[in-house]
């Protein structure tokens, strides 16, 4: 026998009597130093492991389980036979040692060297000595854990034990009331069913064991510090009672009892967990319920109220019908699917003869989700159901009937599920589709607007079928359409004829290219000459604007874009030389229509050559022309030198070029430079041209040719970043020279943008760095000297090079903020200031965008407000009293345009400036800062409801303001006001109630309108039923 | 609404919504004066939830803008309901949902004035009697219960 070390025994007498637990660490720091092996820690343990005192035995037994849990991984076999003998034993003691002894068999069940058949023995013993539902909560998680581990490390050996495992675990777990102790036994009955486990006869005993706790009802405590929620506990419990089929004949009589309930939470889990259940059951499982479930299913479809309940119901209707669907037929026995699918159609084809009562569109959903759930169901269903929707709807006469069988139908064709596998399969509408194709064009063919949209709904559903329409059809809806844009002039109508139309020529090009097209080009040029009836005069330009949208919605693909931008081209070509009366809304619109297909047009080869090649040449040809027309003729001004054409042009232009691959984007800059710094037109068609034209010069008064720069900014700000723009240098000085010294608005604006578009995008490094010290020099001394005439030229042009900084992070762009700042009290340029804020935080549409490949970082605008938000109360409290509308203004720019999260964040720093601007009596103030405060209100941060009566006094007076959109304004933040935390508010409601009768007698409908739904909630509120 | 009970009338007619109001040029010109008429009035009246169904009086044809009438310079609505059944248990809800819900949307200057449809419903006059009488109105607000189901059909739907 070993020698007995002092050390070891003074350790063990410090834990065991002298309660110190942290002599735990130091014995097992011992242990693993090789002071003393683990046979002279149990000897030393001795006295105290025989004592009497079961109190004096359990610190004994804990001090080795602590011990072992440090070094469980250095035991040798023998070592751990003789340890668990020990513990086994042990676990027959009295119940104060119980829970060490767990903890010590829990440690040795991970040890590398447990011999072969030890686990199932700890078994044995555990469920044999210890009623694990009597320990304490952690006692029994440690079970739970030790279960888990053995699951997963001796998997074969568990089996061996049989169903005998399943019932101990079953024993120890039945009446487990913790949630977080729930979650484990959850997962070790998901490892029993998932893993193959032999359940024996004990399949019904788990299943009682765990479905006690369905539907889980389950409200985590207020700062719950273990994060365990009702949805994790309902998902594993789900995964529990779905996994296995032997479950089936317990788990759906207790679903269909459960759907009975009132509360909705449990008809919902009940209805997700019937779907989930189902995809591993097969016919037999279900054949005895499928009576009572499809009555429960019907009747929350028929009378929820909920859409949630509506939409799990659906979804469990369509997992049983696939389950059917799975099963294999055979021959002597009937087929389940259509039984079911019988029993179905029984009990509810019958209100979809009833298309003006309430229960046809519940009807409609669940033969719906019936039919979507497989071919063969589809195959039934639509068989069932379609010929009497058609025959039905052919014997109708009240538009309203015949518009809700249409839309069934489309969502029958919606719904329908085809065949994966045969391509030779019958497909399950061609016995349908002669017949609903005649109704959809009978429908086409009505004088019913709703009628007409919902046919074309069918057809774009029946176009999606693949194959199911033949070429002759696709031809008939075509004309149908043709014949919609050019006669109709409903609104709704023409919005779904477009949309329509699109969808169709996604999916047959050649119809279009062929037929529609060809024909709108036609009644484009041709009609005009009979301008001489009245009518006539006023359907042309609605006819026109129908059918340049048309061809835009149906240029997505390449070959149709080719025909139909020749189309478009021409209409401007026109529109410029002043033949057919073109307007210049409908050049405008020519030009949105292109951009619509440049936008949209599938990106390839081809479609980036034809806007390289063919488009944009020809718009800069035409606007050339037009500009130096202008100068010449007094005549016909085209209208393409007007300012709508030409932004809608650069946006042709602009999202092309921001499309174009690399090499053709090169070209294109060089040619665009190379027209506006040298006069070069060799590209341009239509070789009448000038050879001395110099557009970027200074023409005094020309500025139709001066504000051309704006199209040389659409192609080269837009331009991915890998395009080379030439003679940077010089294009630079160009631009600034015109932005600062152009008199015309257009012209230096758009020169100051291409400036900016283009330093943004500049590569950081000297070059850009002595461009910026010029540029910053030249527009401080232009804004510095009072008397001088281009200040708002520079001020331009600083505000758009400090949107450009701002993007790219750039240090220089602070230094211009201040400028901007102490331009605030300016006496001029004030007002103006406080304006540019508003376009420092916004995206721009044509330039400095994300589309136009700038460099934008994220959260700019977050940066620029904790920035400068300082600077801003400072300049406020400093200004003097005339100008303080300046900085409020400037205030409600930059707030509005925070993202959400930021504004509720850096609310409170700026609540009291926002307070005060609602005094303000400018108006323009006052719509801006309630503007801002009405998003905040809708989610309040503490500060706000701090503040809550500063603010409900403000807002109160301004409901009865002389302006209706300050009133409109203030009524929906009053209204928002309402939905704060009920005890905050409620003790406003009498004021606000009485505040609010006044507008109810306002003089304008929209504030009386705003004022009744504010005191509507305001009443609910602290009432019963209301909130 | 529990899954075992069933409703009085499981399958009514369903009518269609009425579209928003068009906005026109006047209305958002602040120098001319809107007077109150029917179809504001019906635009208050028409979103009230059925007590039963999750569909909106409107949509179950309970009331129709022709059988609202306003007079804005004299002060008075006059508001006629029809019940979707004649023995409709409902009925009397209908009715105080919508006098509450005139009540609280016009001002005070307005005489209100709710009833059946003449030859609509089983009990119309003693209806008519409970929903014309100031004090019976009063003391049916004044139960939480009763209340709490008026509420329920003034609030805008969540779901």
């Amino acid at each position: 026998m070993a020698e007995e070390s002092p050390v070891l025994v003074s350790l063990v007498e410090e834990f065991v009597s002298g309660l110190q637990d942290s002599k735990a660490k130091d014995t097992a720091a011992g242990l693993k130093n090789g002071e003393f092996t683990v046979l002279q820690l149990v000897e030393a343990l001795g006295p105290s492991l025989t004592s009497t005192q079961p109190q004096t035995r359990a610190r004994g037994v804990k001090l080795l389980s602590e011990v072992l849990q440090e070094c469980y991984e250095d035991l040798t076999q023998k070592e751990v036979e003789v340890l668990l003998s020990f513990y086994e034993n042990r676990l027959k003691d009295h119940y104060v040692t119980t829970p060490p002894v767990l903890q010590g068999l829990r440690t040795l069940t991970h040890c590398p060297t447990l011999p072969p058949g030890a686990t199932v023995s700890i078994l044995k013993s555990l469920f044999q000595d210890v009623h694990v539902q009597s320990l304490l909560l952690a006692d029994r998680a440690c079970v739970y854990k030790m279960l888990i581990n053995v699951m997963d490390t001796r998997e074969a050996e568990l089996k061996g034990l049989g169903a005998d495992f399943v019932f101990g675990f079953v024993q120890s777990m039945d009446g487990e009331r913790d949630p977080r102790n729930l979650l484990l036994a959850f997962q070790i009955a998901k490892r029993i069913i998932h893993r193959g486990y032999s359940l024996g006869k004990f399949a019904e005993e788990l299943f009682e064991v765990t479905s006690c706790y369905f539907p889980i009802d389950f409200t985590p405590p207020p700062n719950d510090p273990h994060g365990i929620t009702r949805e994790e506990l309902i998902q594993e419990l789900r995964e529990v009672l779905t996994g296995t089929p032997k479950f089936a004949e317990f788990l759906l009589p207790l679903i269909i009892e459960k759907l009975d309930s009132d509360v909705q939470s449990a008809k919902l889990d009940s209805l997700q967990t019937l779907a989930a259940c189902v995809a591993w059951y097969e016919h037999k499982d279900l054949a005895g319920f499928l009576e009572g479930l499809w009555a429960s299913l019907r009747r929350e479809v028929f009378q929820t109220s909920s859409e949630r309940i509506e939409s799990a119901g659906l979804a469990a209707l369509t997992a049983i019908t696939s389950c059917l669907s799975r099963s294999v037929l055979s021959s002597d026995s009937e087929d389940a699917l259509s039984i079911f699918l019988e029993m179905v159609l029984n009990d509810c084809k019958h209100h979809l003869c009833e298309p003006d009562l309430k229960l046809v569109w519940p009807t409609a959903k669940l033969l719906q989700a019936a039919c979507s759930a497989s071919n063969r169901a589809s195959h039934i269903i639509v068989a069932a159901v379609m010929p009497s929707l058609i025959e039905q709807y052919n014997s109708k006469n009240q538009c309203s009937h015949r518009r809700t069988l249409l839309e069934v139908m489309q969502r029958f064709v919606q719904s329908v599920k085809s065949s994966e596998s045969s391509e030779n399969e019958e497909l399950v509408l061609s016995a349908v589709c002669p017949s609903l194709c005649s109704v959809t064009f009978a429908a086409l063919s009505e004088t019913n607007g709703s009628l007409q949209v919902t046919a074309m709904s069918v057809l774009i559903s029946l176009a999606r079928q693949a194959g199911l329409l033949s070429n002759s059809q696709i031809e008939l809806a075509v004309d149908h359409l043709a014949r919609l844009v050019l006669s109709d002039e409903d609104d709704t109508i023409s919005l779904a004829v477009i949309s329509c139309a699109g969808g169709l020529a996604e999916l047959h090009p050649t119809v279009f290219i062929t037929n529609m097209i060809p024909r709108i080009k036609k009644v484009i040029f041709s009609e005009s000459i009979q301008q001489d009836g009245d009518s006539a005069q006023h359907t042309q330009p609605a006819v026109r604007q129908r059918c340049l949208s048309v061809l835009a919605a149906v240029s997505i693909k390449p070959s149709v874009a080719q025909e139909s931008t020749p189309v478009l081209l021409e209409v401007l070509g026109a529109a410029h030389s002043g033949e057919l009366g073109f307007s210049s809304e409908e050049a405008v619109l020519a030009c949105s229509s292109l951009k619509t297909i440049a936008e949209r047009v599938e990106d390839t080869e081809d479609s980036g050559r034809c806007f390289h090649d063919v488009i944009v040449p020809r718009l800069l040809s035409l606007a050339l022309q037009a500009a130096l027309k202008g100068e010449i003729s007094s005549a016909h001004h085209s209208p393409l030198t007007q300012e709508a054409v030409l932004s809608t042009m650069v946006g042709v232009i602009s999202t092309a070029c921001s499309r174009l691959q690399p090499t053709l984007a090169g070209q294109t800059a060089v040619r665009f430079v190379s027209l506006f710094l040298d006069g070069d037109v060799s590209f341009l068609p239509g070789n009448s041209f000038p050879s001395q034209i110099k557009l970027l010069a200074n023409h005094g008064d020309s500025w139709r040719q001066s504000q051309m720069v704006c199209l040389l900014m659409g192609c080269v700000c837009s331009l991915p970043r890998t395009a080379a723009v030439p003679q940077m240098e010089r294009l630079l000085s160009e631009l600034e020279e015109m932005s600062c010294t152009c008199s015309h608005v257009m012209s230096y604006t758009s020169a100051a943008k291409c400036f900016a578009g283009l330093l943004n995008k500049i590569p950081a490094g000297d070059f850009l760095d002595s461009r910026l010290q010029k540029t910053m020099t030249r527009i401080l001394s232009e804004l510095n000297s009072a008397d001088s005439s281009v200040r708002m030229q520079a001020f331009t042009l600083m505000i758009w090079v400090a949107k450009a900084l701002l993007l790219r992070y750039h240090p220089t762009c602070a230094a211009l903020t201040d400028k901007l700042f102490s331009l605030l009290d300016d006496a001029d340029l004030g007002p103006v200031a406080a304006d540019g804020f508003s376009l420092l935080m916004s995206d721009s549409a044509d330039v400095l965008s994300r589309a136009c490949h700038a460099d934008v970082r994220i959260m700019y605008r977050q940066r620029f407000f904790s920035e400068n938000s300082a600077k801003l109360v400072q300049g406020f409290n400093a200004a003097p009293q005339e100008k303080k509308p300046n900085y409020l203004k400037a205030l409600s720019n930059i707030v509005n345009k925070l993202p959400k999260q930021v504004q509720v964040t850096e609310l409170p720093a700026l609540l009291s400036l926002l307070l005060e601007a609602l005094t303000y009596p400018d108006q323009g103030v006052q719509l801006s800062t309630l503007s801002c405060l009405e998003p905040v209100i809708a989610d309040p941060p503490p500060a706000l409801i701090q503040q809550l009566e500063a603010l409900v006094v403000r807002l109160l007076p301004l409901t009865s303001a002389p302006n209706m959109n300050v009133k409109i304004a203030s009524l929906r933040c009053i209204h928002a006001l309402s939905r704060f935390p009920e005890h905050e508010v409620l003790p406003f409601r009498a004021r606000v109630l009485r505040a609010l009768a006044r507008p109810l007698d306002d003089k304008k409908r929209l504030v009386r309108r705003e004022a009744v739904q504010a005191r509507g909630e305001w009443f609910l509120l602290g009432s019963p039923g209301g909130r | 609404m529990s899954g075992g009970t069933q409703l009085e009338n499981a399958n009514p007619v369903i009518f269609e919504r009425s579209g928003e109001r068009l906005q026109t040029a006047a209305d958002e010109d602040e120098d001319v004066h809107d007077p109150i008429d029917d179809r504001e009035i019906f635009d208050l009246i028409r979103s009230i939830n059925d007590p039963e169904h999750p569909l909106s009086l409107e949509e179950l044809n309970v009331v129709e803008q022709v059988r609202v009438k306003v007079n804005d310079a004299e002060s008075n609505v006059g508001v006629e309901f029809t019940p979707t059944i004649p023995h409709c248990s409902m009925a009397t809800l209908i009715g105080l949902s919508i006098k509450v819900k005139l009540l609280r949307s016009l001002p005070d200057r307005f005489k209100i004035d709710v009833h059946i449809t003449p030859g609509t419903h089983a009990s119309e006059d003693a209806v008519n009697k409970q929903l014309a009488d100031k004090e019976r109105v009063a003391a049916a607000l004044e139960n939480s219960s009763l209340l709490e189901v008026v509420n329920q059909c003034l609030s805008t739907r969540s779901v």
